[in-house]
């Protein structure tokens, strides 16, 4: 990244305590544009709570975060995702009754205009130009995904692998700059992770940037470009993967909790 | 001098609040459910013990009855995996049901409320109270005294906290938690049922409807005091007591059943664990 | 034409949809509301009071007086961003309350003596009408943008706030349309009914309304105007002697049932 061009994404000295407890203690991050970067660390080393800070759904105790130059530290969620940066959650969170196609229709809501007055005004029974477009972009979406065979079974009713395939499918549907993956390939055997990991790549090449977590350590070493290392709430270490599988630190910090690649 | 009668009055009146809200709080403690029939728990009591004999020990009665509430309204729900309001849902069913039968079997209007005693005015040092109001006082400030001690002191007592701090910790340690739920609910509601009956003593009338009022007071009380407080609730309740009869004797008298209202809106707004709750309790 | 009774069994019918489906649309969002019967109150009492003490005509009173209730109604809504789950249900209880106390003592509008000599506007094609506006409103909710947005608040608020809807705009808007509604069946039922005064708009009232929903609500707004169907004819076409009187303890009884036997009826699971 030439030190000129702004980040995607930038969280400057931020800060989130708990009491007397600092989860995130004085982080830098600094996402470029068409990257993936990974934030690995010990579990505890704060980096749902950086995910929480960076996409508004906790406030920081102290420090910014930028979204292309963009002040947005305090915005709520809703706004986040409007500037592009969308998440998804560890412990999968779908639209349960939902089907698989509605819960990504409902994901185009913030690319999309038309209130209470709006629903009022159409042909009863008869989809508007929008409301086919949805559809028409969700379908997309559940074919890249490798959904498109099941997108009308609940959302409950999915295997784990298919409703975090539908969890991202419905965070693309919000057209994100930035995706953050909150550990998204966890319980997936071999093949399933090798997929996962060629779509996020396909994905970053389509021009999403890519903000994972994860405890696999494989993946994470193939797919990124930047990693940044946690742990106790402050980074320690930051680098191409070759740098950082190396660095002391490290493997001091993973020492007996290393996830078996 | 004035202000301390009123405030005599206010405690008096607060006092049948407390045991009401100490109720609601006792149930909050070991269901984690806000048991919205407890309001008409205190009504049938006031009903039963106009019924028998001894009033106040009739309002005691009225334990069985609401155990009954407790297993057929709220234990067949808890075992399954519905929504989470679903059983505070089924006590408003519940008190519906309790209303409905009291206006059934009593007409909808007031029935008068005899006070067996012999009324006598006492004066302490410019405090005037009857009788009646110092029989309520003593019964309530007697009964949160007995539960404090019940409480702190016996082993059932203590059971019953260890239940309301965690149930499944209490289970390994051998507590039957069945039994102590039904227990607590069991005194939650006889404390009711004698707040009814010192109600009706010290208005001299019920009616069905009166549960209503009351219940949402308790609540009221028990939001203020903090959720799951069972001191917090006492407190809560002679807090709303004073009130009320301050804004009575200050201000418009039609508007003090209001206040407590006020109250509930006014706690969930900018304090919602209450004045002594905890925040564990908030996220529902 | 239909006799006084079957027109009068129609015409309360009608009402309870209206106010059901009131209901529905709060709920459908995830927020569980007892006070409807405080909406209804100021939407009978507004358009009541146009009606008989400033002449107005009933088809201006009555869209006044629902949205004097939606005005109301945003103002409830801003709370329910923070206050949730049962503390919500509590606060629209205390709500309900105060407007009923609130009416008890306000004189232009007789306080305790209530309000009478309201001139019966409300006819049958005209509920009628006021039902398929209602049936018609939720209808387009539910396929469209902002409908599915409202079913994704309820599902899980958080996951809809990531992909970028604003809760408060969700919450405040069901909130604030529910309680126009209600106060548009308010309009009708004091309309028809020609006396209104606070106790007819107290919690039994909010009950009665959520016993409704909860009874025929699977989720969806068919079942709302279906639980009002049945709370309001059931009682009738089982003559039993004194139906009329034991109803609300009949519903009472299969509010607890239900609990216990389907209680995600109330959660909107509909398949």
């Amino acid at each position: 990244m030439s030190a000129t061009e702004t980040p995607l994404l930038e969280a400057r000295n931020l800060t989130r305590r708990f009491g007397g407890y600092a989860a995130v203690s004085d982080m830098n991050l600094k996402i470029a544009r068409g990257t993936i970067h990974a934030l690995i660390g010990p579990n505890g080393a704060g980096k749902t709570t950086m995910f929480n800070l960076i996409t508004g759904v906790l406030p920081p105790s102290s420090g910014d975060v930028l979204i292309d130059g963009v002040d947005v530290t305090g915005s709520r969620p809703d706004r986040i995702a409007r500037r592009g940066v969308v998440r998804t959650f560890q412990g999968v969170r779908l639209f349960p009754t939902m089907t698989a196609l509605e819960n990504v229709e409902v994901g185009r809501f913030c690319r999309t205009r038309g209130g209470f007055l709006a629903a009022f005004a159409r042909i009863p029974g008869v989809a508007t130009a929008t409301e086919s477009a949805t559809r028409r972009r969700a379908e997309e979406l559940l074919e890249r995904v490798g959904l498109a065979d099941r997108r009308h079974m609940l959302a409950s009713e999915l295997a784990l692998a298919d409703q975090r395939r539908l969890e991202i499918a419905r965070a693309l549907a919000a057209e994100p700059k930035l995706l953050l993956l909150d550990e998204p390939v966890a319980g997936m055997n071999p093949v399933e992770v090798h997929e996962a990991g060629e779509l996020f790549k396909s994905l970053c090449r389509e021009g999403v940037t890519i903000l994972i977590t994860e405890h696999h350590m494989s993946l994470v070493m193939a797919i990124s470009d930047l990693i940044t290392v946690m742990n106790y709430g402050r980074k320690i270490a930051e680098g191409a993967p070759d740098e950082v599988r190396k660095n002391p630190e490290v493997l001091t910090a993973y020492l007996g909790t290393e996830a078996a690649a | 001098m004035v202000l301390i009668q009123q405030i005599v009055n206010g405690v008096m009146l607060g006092s049948s609040y407390s045991l009401i809200a100490i109720g609601y709080t006792l149930v909050f403690g070991v269901l984690h459910l806000v048991h919205l029939a407890h309001g008409e728990v205190f009504m049938v009591g006031a009903f039963i013990g106009l019924q028998a004999v001894l009033l106040t020990g009739g309002g005691v009665a009225v334990a069985l009855p609401a155990a009954a509430i407790y297993l057929l309204a709220i234990k067949p729900i808890r075992a399954r995996k519905g929504h989470y309001l679903a059983p505070m849902i089924s006590t408003i069913g519940a008190g519906v049901v309790l209303q409905e039968i009291a206006t059934r079997s009593f007409g909808g209007e007031q029935v008068g409320f005899p006070v067996a005693m012999d009324s006598q005015i006492w004066h302490f040092g410019g405090i005037t109270l009857t009788s009646v109001q110092l029989v309520i006082l003593a019964v309530s400030l007697g009964l949160m005294l007995a539960l404090h001690l019940f409480v702190t002191l016996t082993r059932v007592g203590m059971a019953m906290r260890a239940t309301a701090e965690s149930m499944t910790i209490s289970h390994t340690l051998g507590i039957r938690s069945e039994r102590i739920i039904i227990l607590t609910f069991a005194i939650a509601s006889a404390l009711a049922g004698v707040a009814g009956v010192l109600v009706g003593m010290s208005f001299n009338s019920i009616s069905p409807y009166m549960g209503v009022d009351m219940g949402i007071k308790g609540l009221a009380a028990m939001l203020l005091g903090g959720l799951g407080n069972v001191y917090g609730a006492m407190l809560g309740g002679l807090v709303i007591g004073i009130v009320e009869v301050i804004s009575v004797a200050y201000l418009a008298s039609s508007y003090r059943d209001a206040f407590a209202f006020f109250v509930i809106i006014a706690v969930l707004l900018f304090r919602p664990r209450g004045i002594f709750g905890s925040t564990a309790h908030v996220e529902a | 034409m239909l006799d006084p009774y079957t027109e009068s069994v129609l015409i309360f019918t009608g009402i309870n949809i209206v106010l059901a489906l009131s209901l529905y649309l709060p709920v459908s969002a995830g927020l569980l509301s007892l006070g409807q019967g405080g909406f209804m109150a100021i939407g009978a009492y507004t358009a009541a009071y146009l009606t008989t003490e400033m002449q107005w005509p009933f088809l201006v009173a009555l869209p006044c007086g629902g949205l004097m209730a939606g005005l109301v109604g945003l103002a409830v809504g801003l709370p329910s961003l923070r206050i949730k789950g049962v503390y919500l249900v509590i606060m629209t209880m205390g709500f309900g309350e105060i407007v009923r106390v609130f009416f008890l003592n306000f004189e232009p509008t007789g306080a305790a003596s209530g309000l009478g000599g309201i001139a019966t506007h409300t006819t049958l094609p005209g509920v009628a009408i006021a039902v398929l506006l209602t049936l018609l409103l939720c209808f387009q909710l539910r396929g469209s943008r902002i409908g599915r947005a409202i079913e994704a608040v309820r599902e899980d608020e958080l996951a809809a706030e990531v992909i970028g809807i604003n809760l408060t705009y969700v919450k405040v808007a069901v909130f604030g349309l529910g309680a126009a509604i209600a106060g548009i069946g308010g309009g009708l039922y004091a309309h028809y009914a020609t006396f209104i005064d606070p106790a007819q708009f107290g919690f039994q009232r909010s009950a009665e309304i959520f016993i409704m929903v909860v009874l025929g609500g699977m989720g969806s707004f068919w079942g709302a105007a279906i639980g009002a169907i049945v709370v309001t004819i059931l009682p009738e076409l089982l003559r039993l002697g004194n139906a009329q009187e034991w109803r609300m303890t009949v519903f009472g009884a299969l509010l607890v049932v239900i609990m216990i036997v389907r209680p995600w009826g109330l959660l909107g699971v509909r398949r």
